[in-house]
């Protein structure tokens, strides 16, 4: 591993500014607390645990069990950490990164701006959910597999009293089992995976046995409960009405026939996308990913990225999830004491080096098995919304291509504006490059990928200025 | 290897050089334009799209009036839609010495097309009832307006196309050789075109091409400064700039019937001219923030969910570089548009096919000219 030396002027400390308090942001500030550096730590929410262990708000008392399930005893132990390091490092809750600049991050808290200056900066962003679009799923009810999970974790709120659960990956099952446990009616479970890739990527996904019982456990339990779980479907439309929201799910089975699932809810997902902005922002160069057939960091082992002084870790950086986003949090920090020159214990290197090993032999297994149905770009009729918050056809972004040339991810959205809305392509802009790509006739890697730009989040025109 | 030739050869596919290239084939020329990136990528995209003439330098308004007259035209002259409303413009001002100022611009003989109306106290506030109580007064420009830039800089490009113009995007010019009567253009991809008059049209990067034919011109590079808000009921027809000669003010905002509310002013960046990026100051938005609430109070509440910059060419006297060069016969200039070229695209694209098919214009363009920076730039590289 090649260190990068950091020059810090003598006889002051480095600034270590780490972004999200979840796993790896955690893990990071610890490590780096440890060796006797005192990090800021930057999080938008208001409690630590990231969306992994997100901590239910003051006032709710639901207990670990109850919360975390089978990871409860893990995420008892972050929290613990976190407790103890709270008191001793600069912990900045509720605080959004809109915008960086070389060496200083622009941050809003509770509507008063600051910046806050950094000689080292470690991303631990995360990561939001990957969609894609099919007919009707902009019609209300329809749910991120992760904005499903949130309304239960944070709120203690089911997002319908008759829930679908579609898409593939592993949070397709945890999710819906958190939603039975809690009581809801899971009207069925549908995974556009097929048997097939599942069995081809167990080689893989053995590299962690117990993680890997966990899903069959989870899948067992549906099944026990007579959940209705359809492996290998092609979604076909959501139905519904302005009014009333989604009604009715259909789909075709793997044998072909047509299913309509019942519901007044649907949790859409299909695994997870990296949030990559800040290091887009900072000018870190991403690279296309074949195995999970999107844009990454370019990162070294360790988690270093093009840009001297810059970090990333966790899932926001390759994913890995929640265990792999420790060690990754550990790592990164490793990596920047060595380009601080300070003391670095090789055998701990060289521990999570391995640990880290092994979650991404498990990575790899995953997308395998739930792999991202790019297929289903090209299928979409040209009537379905690829741009909710825009507004904006499959049709639309297909003659963009045909009729204006646009076979380039960001020609695409200036000419269409898919991509452009409040989302800032999160829910778009990995689909909208499929349907591009597909219409061009080219592979989705040739088309590039959206921009990241500022505001990370939207910033309120309320928002008011403070001394730095 | 065989050489491309046309009529006229066009360095740059702005909105310059891709109007220009269709105007010369409406006028039988055959044309090559020739753009390193995508057209329309620098400024010609990303600025805030104003369709306005008053407050423009008096000697460029009858430009104006021509590109006005051609915006009007549009959508049958391109058989396109750039999104054009002619829904009025504003131009505000904060202190009273500045609403004389204001009158005194709508009283000239140049702005006599303009219809501009002086408001003031209560009739300003009756008319525009949305506006900070700290405005006092405007001038009001009935038939000025706004379009969409990310649209016009390629939809001239595919109906000059359409025309028969040949446009290579992803094309980087590597030499430019003056050879007899005619022009000899290499690229980097080892092609080479030729033409015996050459339109340089390449807006921030226009005087490196120029300085290599002798005629070097003081050009500075600047980003501007855009955000916009997310979509509201569409209210705000009305282009509303500040009239003021404190940067900071420098504030201007459009509403789109899509809702949404686009911003532009105040500070602008240094453009990385190596890595072809510009990026948007944080405290350029910040400041718009605090003149937004000042200029319309009403706006607290919105969101900026995007903020974006691009590459503009600045010239000292805030004039371009339009005409022949005054050096090279069969070679012209249309750049460094100094961040006010968006509404004169069309009529520059006109004028420029006209004088080159034609070897003069009907249209004044002398103050544009390039041989103002010719006594300058010779003394200082003797003083280099």
């Amino acid at each position: 591993m090649a260190t990068a030396r950091l020059n810090i002027p003598s006889g002051t400390a480095p600034r270590v500014v780490i972004v999200g308090a979840g796993p790896a942001g955690t893990r990071c500030a610890e490590t780096l607390l440890a060796a006797g550096l005192v990090p800021t730590l930057v999080d938008e929410n208001r409690r630590d645990g990231g969306q992994i262990y997100r901590r239910q708000p003051e006032g709710f008392r639901r207990d670990y069990a109850t919360l975390y399930g089978s990871e409860a005893h893990k995420a008892r132990a972050l929290h613990d950490s976190f407790d103890r390091l709270r008191p001793r490092i600069d912990y900045r809750p509720d605080t959004l990164v809109w915008n960086l600049t070389p060496g200083q991050l622009c941050c809003v808290s509770q509507g008063r701006h600051f910046t806050l200056d950094y000689d080292a900066l470690i991303l631990c962003t995360g990561a939001t959910d990957r969609l894609m679009p099919l007919e009707g799923w902009q019609l209300a009810g329809t749910y991120s597999l992760g904005g499903a999970q949130i309304a239960l974790k944070a709120q203690s709120v089911s997002i319908g009293h008759r829930v679908v659960f579609m898409g593939s990956g592993p949070l397709l099952y945890l999710v819906a089992s958190q939603y039975l446990k809690a009581g809801a009616q899971v009207a069925a479970v549908l995974d556009t995976s097929p048997l097939g890739k599942r069995i081809a990527a167990l080689p893989k996904l053995l590299a962690r046995p117990g993680l890997l019982w966990t899903g069959m456990k989870l899948l067992a339990q549906l099944c026990l409960a007579r959940v209705p779980v359809h492996l290998g479907i092609q979604p076909v439309r959501v139905l519904g009405d302005a009014q009333g929201g989604v009604s009715l799910v259909q789909v075709k089975t793997a044998k072909g026939d047509g299913l309509d699932v019942e519901c007044d809810a649907l949790a859409l997902g299909y695994h997870l996308r990296p949030e990559t902005q800040l290091a887009d922002l900072a000018g870190c160069r991403l690279a296309f990913d074949p195995a999970s057939s999107q844009w990454l960091l370019e990162l070294d082992e360790a988690g270093r990225t093009s840009v001297s002084g810059v970090y990333a870790a966790g899932d926001g950086a390759k994913i890995r999830g929640a265990d792999g986003a420790e060690h990754a949090g550990r790592l990164v920090a490793l990596a920047l004491l060595e380009d601080l020159q300070q003391p670095v214990n090789a055998a701990e290197l060289d521990e999570q080096r391995q640990a880290l090993a092994v979650m991404d032999q498990f990575r790899l297994g995953l997308a395998q098995a739930f792999p991202w149905p790019s297929a289903q770009a090209k299928a979409l009729p040209d009537t379905a919304i690829v741009c909710r918050c825009e507004m904006i056809s499959a049709g639309e972004l297909r003659r963009t291509v045909s009729e204006k040339g646009a076979c380039e991810v960001n020609r695409a959205k200036a000419f269409s504006r898919v991509g452009m809305g409040r989302c800032q392509g999160r829910y778009c802009s990995q689909a909208g490059a499929e349907v591009i790509a597909a219409a061009a006739g080219v592979a989705v890697q040739e088309v590039g990928r959206q921009r990241g730009q500022a505001p990370v989040k939207p910033l309120s025109m309320l928002t008011g200025e403070v001394a730095p | 290897m065989t050489v491309q030739q046309s009529d006229v050869l066009i360095v740059g596919g702005g909105l310059m050089g891709s109007a220009a290239a269709f105007f010369l084939r409406q006028r039988g020329q055959s044309v090559t334009l020739l753009e390193r990136d995508q057209i329309g990528q620098y400024a010609s995209g990303v600025n805030f799209g104003n369709v306005r003439r008053q407050g423009r330098h008096l000697g460029q308004l009858e430009l104006a009036n021509r590109s006005w007259a051609l915006w009007k035209r549009l959508p049958e002259l391109i058989d396109d839609d750039l999104e054009f409303i002619a829904s009025g413009h504003m131009r505000v001002c904060y202190r009273e010495d500045e609403i004389a100022e204001l009158a005194a611009y709508a009283a000239a003989p140049e702005a006599r097309e303009l219809d501009l109306k002086i408001y003031r106290g209560r009739e300003l506030h009756e008319r525009f009832p949305f506006l900070g109580p700290d405005v006092k007064g405007g001038s009001y420009a009935p038939h000025d307006g706004h379009a969409n830039p990310r649209l016009a800089a390629p939809a001239f490009a595919r109906a000059a196309a359409r025309a028969g113009a040949r446009i290579e995007e992803r094309t980087e010019v590597s030499e430019v050789q003056k050879v007899g009567g005619g022009f000899l253009v290499s690229t980097t991809d080892g092609r080479q075109f030729s033409a015996e008059r050459l339109l340089i049209t390449a807006g921030a990067w226009g005087q490196k091409l120029s300085e290599q034919f002798g005629e070097p011109v003081p050009l500075d590079t600047n980003g501007p400064q855009m955000a916009v808000t997310e979509p509201v009921p569409y209210a705000l027809p009305t282009v509303i700039g500040v009239y003021t000669k404190i940067p900071e003010e420098v504030i201007y905002f459009r509403q789109i019937p899509r809702g949404n509310i686009i911003i532009g002013g105040g500070y602008r960046s240094k453009p990385d001219m190596l890595t072809r990026r510009a990026q948007v100051e944080p405290r350029s938005i910040l400041n718009q923030i605090q003149q937004m609430r000042r200029l319309l109070p009403g706006v607290g509440n919105l969101n900026i969910i995007r903020v974006w910059s691009g590459i503009e060419g600045y010239l000292p006297d805030s004039l371009p570089i339009m005409g022949p060069s005054g050096q090279v016969d069969g070679l012209y200039y249309a750049f460094g548009f100094c961040g006010h070229g968006f509404q004169l695209g069309p009529g520059v694209g006109d004028v420029m096919a006209e004088l080159i098919a034609t070897g003069s214009t009907s249209t004044s363009i002398e103050p544009f000219s390039i041989r103002r920076f010719a006594g300058t730039t010779a003394q200082r590289s003797k003083a280099s």
